[in-house]
């Protein structure tokens, strides 16, 4: 094959004004231009968005899958952060 | 070591834990995915055919929007698989080559000709049917973005039987011939879309794997008695005789009895030997080789934009 | 013609472009250069069909006595089909495709333009009023890929620069006034076609320089569409397009 593949993009979309954007999937186009048309024509033919990221694959950067225990476990004992945490007399409704 | 790996693998399967592209799996585990997945973006590309020949003489302007939406959608699975299976390693260019080549497969039930307009309405209700089957159950399956996708792909399927079962009513509802045209065409389509379950469990040898690793969560038998269970009463309302004389309700079983499946004709479709399996295969490397100067043309204007923008920055 | 076989005549010619260059579309579905693309054009093609629709009832309601958005397209014959001769070109390859797309789209886009801007027509105001939102994608669409493929490679301009020259022999009748079009420009709902062409030249013009291609010399104008002399291709688009109508006559389907 003497053809380059296009390349690969991830696609976010906001659903509606007010939420973040949203990974949704990816395609494959041969510029910016073409991928915000493209994920516009695959990924918002039921009304699903009103904006569109696009990225080209190679630029995002992920932690090792094997980095999770000591990335993700030392916030489950910081109950602290949360407020549950702290206890308040009832007749106080809300706070 | 690698005894440990996989046994926490098939733990974390055990427990529902979703397997995400740069976790570690097994070398087998990628593969079965990558042929399943791969296999089945390509049956929505192969499939976009059989339909794809009517988009031009649908019979009225409700019916063309229709079916063409349709195929569309189709287009649109295959790329939600494709995008899914390149998280496995392997790029969408590899992946077409292997089913140019003949090297993958693709479902069969595309290797049959639509002959009548009823063709749409049959396989929109038998084969969207059996495939709505085998996909639902998929949306759990245990590799995230293949879940992701069979997500994706099983909300925007829900019309696609409906728009086949309600041609087909309408046909039945319509002139004799008309309900003649329906009654052929599920004639030719039900021991096809019977098939579309794949061999019976006991002749199916990478089934057991994939049950445990939670690729597939049902049988192919299983699978194949739920859409027979189901279909019966819609071919009732329909007015239409499921071409199958050993069709009959067991009471004991609590399902349908059916006929024996003709799998020397299921092998010989596999096998090449449909009758559009070399038309079909020939229609999308055409339109890939006629495509090449596009796909060529489209990097080469964007490298040449790119440089253009670059050296625009570095002037300024 | 009196003012309603005017303005029944000039909304068919709003509509047979639109089908007629949505059923072209259409037969790419399948057939892309890749898979996204087959995706964006079957878009453009729903959105073609869907505004060829709108009209065709607002037709089928001037005409009454059971006339329908079915009736209009699958039940008239060549001669009776007034949609310009560009859309009824064959697709022959993705160059064809595009050129003709944009060719159409420019013309679209003002047309509707005008339509909302000078019609005195309120239904063909509001069907123009949703039309261009979609003619304004289309030419974005159909003008990017002109300067990508013109500024492609080698080979992919030169395709282009046939496709552009074989094609422009179509464009002079785009702004050739027809005795209908004439008409519903003085009773004040339609839009004489010259007053776009200046637009569509600067607009076309623009787009072929930064494609890199050359304008071909003002030739030629093929033209008869609006009046029903077509080209052979429009019978066969039919025939498939209407085949099951006709052979099979008087059925819901």
């Amino acid at each position: 094959m003497t053809n380059k593949e296009w390349p690969l993009w991830e696609v976010f979309i906001r659903a509606k004004q007010g939420l973040n954007h949203k990974h949704v999937g990816s395609l494959h186009a041969a510029d910016y231009q073409m991928a915000i048309e493209n994920a516009r024509d695959v990924y918002t033919r039921r009304l699903e968005g009103v904006s569109i990221w696009v990225v080209e694959s190679k630029y995002i950067h992920a932690n090792e899958p094997s980095e999770q225990d000591a990335l993700f476990d030392p916030a489950s004992d910081k109950i602290y952060r949360h407020p549950t945490f702290y206890v308040l007399p009832e007749e106080l409704n809300h706070m | 070591m690698e005894i440990n790996l996989e046994e926490q693998f098939q733990k974390r399967i055990d427990e529902e834990v979703k397997i995400e592209p740069r976790d570690w799996m097994p070398e087998k585990y990628r593969k079965t995915l990558l042929r399943q997945i791969s296999q089945h973006a390509h049956s929505e590309i192969v499939g976009m055919l059989p339909e794809g020949n009517w988009i031009t003489r649908a019979p009225n302007l409700r019916r063309k929007v229709a079916l063409l939406a349709k195929v569309q959608d189709e287009a649109g699975h295959g790329l939600y698989l494709y995008s899914a299976a390149e998280t496995l390693g392997m790029s969408r260019d590899e992946m077409l080559e292997e089913l140019h080549t003949g090297k993958a497969k693709y479902s069969s039930i595309f290797n049959y000709p639509t002959l009548t307009w009823a063709d749409m309405g049959a396989i929109g209700w038998l084969v969207d049917g059996a495939a709505i089957m085998n996909q639902v159950p998929l949306c759990r399956t245990s590799y995230g973005p293949y879940a992701r996708a069979m997500v994706r792909v099983c909300k925007e399927e829900s019309f696609h039987q409906r728009q086949g079962y309600e041609i087909m009513l309408t046909l039945c509802k319509g002139s004799e011939e008309q309900k003649a045209m329906a009654q052929d065409a599920l004639n030719r389509w039900w021991w096809p879309s019977i098939m579309m379950f794949g061999p019976n469990d006991d002749n199916s040898p990478n089934s057991a794997q994939s049950m445990k690793w939670k690729i597939k969560r049902f049988s192919n038998d299983e699978l194949r008695q739920k859409f027979v269970d189901v279909t019966v009463a819609q071919a009732e309302i329909l007015g239409l005789t499921i071409p199958d004389k050993d069709l009959k309700w067991n009471e004991a079983r609590g399902h349908y009895d059916f006929g024996a499946i003709n799998w020397d004709e299921f092998n010989n479709v596999v096998a090449g030997n449909g009758p559009c399996n070399k038309q079909r295969l020939k229609a999308r490397v055409d339109a890939w080789e006629k495509g090449a100067w596009v796909r060529e043309a489209a990097t080469a204007y964007a490298e040449k934009r790119a440089k253009r923008e670059k050296n625009k920055i570095e002037a300024a | 013609m009196n003012q309603k076989e005017i303005l029944f005549d000039y909304i068919l010619h709003l509509a047979d472009n639109s089908m007629i260059i949505g059923q072209r579309n259409a037969e790419w579905c399948g057939h892309g250069p890749v898979l996204e693309q087959d995706i964006a054009l079957t878009n453009i093609s729903l959105d073609l069909i869907g505004e060829a629709r709108s009209l065709y009832q607002y037709a089928a309601e001037i005409k009454g006595g059971g006339a329908t958005e079915d009736s209009l397209p699958f039940l008239r014959d060549v001669l009776q089909y007034r949609n310009l001769l560009l859309v009824e070109q064959p697709n022959t390859d993705w160059a064809y495709t595009i050129v003709r797309q944009f060719f159409f789209d420019v013309y679209h886009y003002y047309l509707n333009k005008m339509l909302i801007e000078h019609s005195n027509d309120t239904r063909l105001k509001e069907i123009a009023s949703k039309t261009i939102k979609e003619a304004t994608y289309h030419l974005k669409w159909s003008s990017e890929w002109m300067i990508r493929l013109g500024d492609g490679t080698d080979i992919s301009k030169s395709k282009m620069q046939t496709a552009v020259e074989e094609l422009w022999d179509f464009t002079g009748e785009l702004f050739l006034e027809s005795a209908t079009e004439q008409a519903a420009a003085q009773a004040g709902f339609g839009i004489s076609p010259s007053s776009i062409e200046s637009y569509w030249r600067e607009k076309v013009a623009e787009i072929l320089e930064e494609a890199t291609l050359t304008i071909p010399e003002k030739g030629f104008a093929q033209k008869g569409g609006k009046t029903g002399i077509h080209s052979e291709h429009l019978g066969y688009i039919l025939a498939e397009m209407q085949f099951m109508q006709r052979a099979y006559p008087n059925l819901e389907w």
